[in-house]
């Protein structure tokens, strides 16, 4: 096993390596620069900016400081931001977007694999029907139209529950009070209830069908207790292989639930950095978002092999 | 007093895509005390939805209406709850292909565990004791560590034991036993037979046992009833339907089957020899778990010889495991040999070229043994049949080739209109001889069939083996008829070669081979055969081999019997002549 994950470790590198040097040279293909902009600078200006950042040294040895520096684990500064380096601006922001994401993905998995479970059992009635209407609208409704009407909703008009007014702040971080994050964890986390719950049904769906389900049955077993210690297992597989890049995904935050709450996450980064044509920065979150991946594709395959234990890991 | 299980009028209907499905019709029978009630019927004839409707267990589109009574109280559609009382306490159940009957993530242990917490309201650790009597009693060695394993660390013999006993720990008056044995080798089967009729005779458990082989009901059902399309057609005493059958239907299954004492093919005067296997061997590499994985290489087939004659048929018996299939792949070069040689017609094949071979196609075919599974089944059967056509005889015109393939399907006993029809609208027999319209086409002069009628209904099998006899007639073919079923082997084969662990331990004419069998592993093998014949397997003292096949990996199972050479480990036992013909391996 510790072999098998310093395998896994050691398979990583190559990757990064791959990732880096392919972001690099995309980036540099791009048309325009950092310090572009509607005001043009005095030339003698950009090039002295253009020597300070080692933006006038060919391309390729441009990309060779980066490696070597990159390897020490220093990803330079923000072009744009500039009083910050990339490390502090991820250093900043990757908290409060993991922190969003994940409570959204918590509740995601707890109330997606329930409604699941749910549409499973009760296949082709009402339940699994509405269920699976619900989802298909969770899935089709983009973040930036949930978004402004849990907005209104909560926000504006404010909601009155049990002749309580419920109401919940629209906007900010308030160092993460749980009432600011209300509003932008429920937007995030309900397109991935509605998959997840997807996921679930069609899994326990095919699993209920299978012999061992029968003998489980026929050994006069309740229903709950054939879901959760005989079907369970195996039908949560496909979730877990969906997990890992979810996660990564979520954990790195969304352009657009950030803005429309103003919140201080990541996501933005690879949009503005990009635009700004920010390099240091989108190597950063690149590579940021490239370990996250990693290390939850590897853990999703652990966890695989503890679910099944048909799975080797070799 | 009242029987154990009660059904009468009961019927199950099915609602699919293609209309109403009337699975079961108007089926009585009743199960008393201790008593094994036999069920016959090929597949599709309802046996096993019988039961499992009366339990509650239908699929989800199934239904069922009628009365299934228990101790005379009314259980069918009981609520869930009832049931759940009775199944798995009462009534425990045991189903054909235990691999995917057991759940695969759970240890075996607890599964066995798991009914007589719940039922019998028994703690962990008392529970834990019982399961491994439990082992013990169904003879699974190192009861405590078996306990902790994942089914798929089992072999398919002790997974089925595992079945049984979880089945039986709960003290059931009634286990109902859903073809057992079915997909097991023929001496595990026996062994699994053997706890049956302990279970019966010793803790006096009723036993309603469903199987399609009448020779499985014969040793241990007291009374039988014979089903076909969900008509329970006959039923009566074992002796009576064996002996005096009254339905046609049971006749036909009766006669269906090879009896002991048949004669074998005649031995037509056989041809020059076509083929010659020397020391052929194949091996496959096999990388071990942990942290220094060292690859050893598993000999699949070790050194088998052997010569086929033009019209001969040669028998290849053995178990699962035992290198038949790995055997005929190699020799029609389909797999790497990592040894010996193979000459076609005095011709080494290692001196011809990949398309000299395809060449070569033309006179060598196979037949392979799920008829389903290896169609493609998104291709009509005549484009199936054809295909071989195509490839080795591009010359020919359209109009050509599906005259040949209409010929083909007419003399295989298909319907030619059925030429555009796909294999899942064909049964398993249609199929079947699709398969062996696709080998013969080309017309070659040696056919492996490579357990051609295993998986087939022993009707239809019986129609197969007839069919493929008389193409072997008609056209002087050589047949490699490898299948793990003795007496189909010998209705065929004019000589039979037994496998043990990549090796030949016995090589002989058929008829001696049968009636003077003389390496113990043969006769093993033979005991353990079955025989629809209730008074012969109610006597019958078997020579049961004991546990599981050694592994394949380890230098001494060669050595299994031929314990006096253990000392030398690296030691094969020698082919030895001991009659004319009759080649025997070294034994104690």
């Amino acid at each position: 096993m510790i072999l098998y994950a310093l395998r896994r470790i050691a398979g990583a590198i190559p990757t990064l390596f791959v990732i880096i040097t392919l972001t690099f040279f995309m980036m540099r293909a791009a048309p325009g620069g950092p310090f572009d902009s509607e005001r043009r600078l005095p030339p003698e200006i950009e090039r002295n900016l253009k020597a300070a950042y080692d933006l006038d040294k060919p391309l390729v040895q441009q990309y060779l400081i980066y490696l070597g520096k990159a390897a020490q684990g220093d990803f330079g500064p923000s072009f744009k931001n500039k009083d910050f380096t990339v490390a502090q601006l991820i250093a900043t922001g990757l908290p409060v977007s993991a922190r969003l994401g994940l409570w959204a993905m918590a509740l995601a998995l707890l109330i997606g694999t329930t409604l699941g479970i749910l549409a499973a059992l009760r296949q082709n009635r009402w339940q699994d029907y509405s269920v699976m209407s619900v989802a298909m609208l969770g899935i089709t409704i983009p973040t930036f139209v949930t978004a402004p009407l849990l907005t209104l909703a909560f926000g504006i008009y404010g909601v009155t529950i049990f002749g309580q007014e419920f109401s919940l702040p629209v906007g900010g971080w308030n160092n993460g009070a749980w009432r600011n994050m209300v509003l932008p964890v429920t937007v995030l986390a309900l397109p991935q209830i509605a998959i997840i719950s997807r996921l679930m049904r069609g899994a326990m769906v095919e699993v209920l069908r299978a012999n061992y389900i029968r003998t489980a049955r026929a050994k006069g077993l309740p229903a709950t207790q054939i879901v959760l210690s005989h079907a369970l297992r195996a039908a949560s597989l496909p979730l877990v292989s969906y997990m890992g890049p979810a996660l990564a995904a979520v954990l790195t935050g969304s352009l657009v639930v950030e803005q429309i709450f103003g919140l201080p996450g990541i996501g933005r980064y690879f949009v503005q950095g990009a635009l700004n044509r920010d390099y240091t920065l989108v190597m950063g979150v690149v590579i940021c978002y490239a370990c996250l991946i990693i290390a939850l594709n590897f853990l999703a395959d652990m966890i695989y092999g503890i679910l099944d234990p048909r799975v080797r890991l070799k | 007093m009242s029987a154990l299980l009660e059904i009468s009028d009961l019927n199950v209907h099915f609602a699919t895509a293609d209309g109403d499905v009337h699975a079961v019709k108007e089926a009585s029978l009743t199960i008393q005390e201790s008593e094994c009630l036999g069920v016959v019927g090929e597949s599709g004839s309802g046996k096993s939805q019988l039961f499992l409707a009366a339990f509650g267990l239908l699929a989800g589109n199934g239904k069922a209406s009628g009365s299934v009574k228990y101790r005379g109280t009314e259980i069918l559609s009981a609520p869930t709850g009832q049931l759940n009382k009775l199944r798995g306490s009462a009534v425990t159940m045991i189903f054909q292909d235990p691999l995917t009957s057991l759940t695969p993530h759970m240890r075996v242990g607890k599964q066995i565990m798991e009914a007589l917490m719940l039922h019998r309201n028994v703690q962990s650790d008392a529970a834990q004791k019982q399961a491994r009597e439990m082992l013990d009693y169904v003879r699974i060695p190192e009861s405590a560590r078996r306990m902790r394993q994942y089914p798929h660390e089992l072999s398919g013999g002790m997974r089925q034991r595992v079945m049984i006993a979880m089945a039986t720990i709960t003290g059931p008056d009634l286990i109902i036993a859903d073809e057992p044995t079915t997909a097991l080798d023929v001496t595990v089967q026996a062994q699994i037979l053997e706890i049956l009729r302990a279970l019966k005779n010793d803790r006096k458990t009723a036993i309603a046992l469903v199987s399609h082989d009448m020779g499985v009901i014969a040793g241990l059902a007291d009374r039988v009833q014979v089903m076909r399309y969900g008509e329970i057609v006959e039923s009566g005493a074992v002796d009576d339907v064996f002996y005096a059958p009254r339905h046609d239907y049971t006749r036909m299954l009766l006669d269906a089957l090879p009896k002991a004492g048949e004669t074998p093919a005649p031995a037509k005067a056989l041809g020059g020899p076509l083929l010659t296997v020397e020391d052929l061997t194949v091996g496959f590499p096999i990388t071990d778990k942990g942290l220094l994985g060292k690859t050893r290489t598993l000999r699949a087939v070790d050194g088998i010889s052997f010569t086929l004659h033009q019209g001969e048929t040669l028998g290849v018996v053995g178990e699962s495991g035992c290198g038949k299939s790995t055997l005929a792949r190699a020799v029609l070069q389909l797999l790497p040999k990592s040894g010996g040689r193979v000459v076609w017609l005095g011709r080494d094949l290692d001196t011809a070229t990949q398309s000299d071979i395809r060449k070569l196609r033309e006179d060598f075919q196979i037949v392979f043994q799920d008829p389903l599974a290896s169609l493609d089944p998104r291709m009509p059967v005549g484009v199936s049949i054809s295909e071989p056509l195509k490839a080795l005889e591009p010359h020919l015109s359209r109009d050509a080739v599906r005259q040949k393939v209409r010929a083909m399907m007419q003399r295989v006993g298909l319907d030619p209109a059925w030429i555009n029809r796909y294999p899942h609208e064909l049964s398993g027999g249609q199929n079947q001889r699709v398969g062996l319209a696709r080998a013969m086409i080309v017309g070659p002069q040696m056919l492996v069939c490579d357990e051609a009628v295993s998986a087939l209904d022993v009707s239809i099998q019986a129609q197969i083996v007839a069919l493929i006899r008389d193409l072997q007639a008609e056209t002087g073919l050589a047949l490699i008829f490898i299948s793990h079923d003795l007496s189909v082997v010998r209705r065929l084969s004019h000589r039979v070669m037994v496998l043990y662990l990549g090796r030949v331990v016995e090589m002989a004419p058929s008829d001696a081979l049968y009636t003077d069998p003389r390496h113990p592993y043969t006769r093993a093998l033979l005991s353990a055969v079955l025989s629809p014949d209730p008074r012969l397997e109610r006597q019958r003292k078997r020579e049961l081999l004991t546990g599981d096949l050694p592994s394949p990996l380890d230098p001494r199972a060669q050595l299994t019997f031929l314990k006096s050479k253990l000392d030398q480990p690296d030691y094969r036992p020698r082919l030895i002549q001991a009659a004319p013909g009759h080649f025997v391996a070294e034994h104690d």
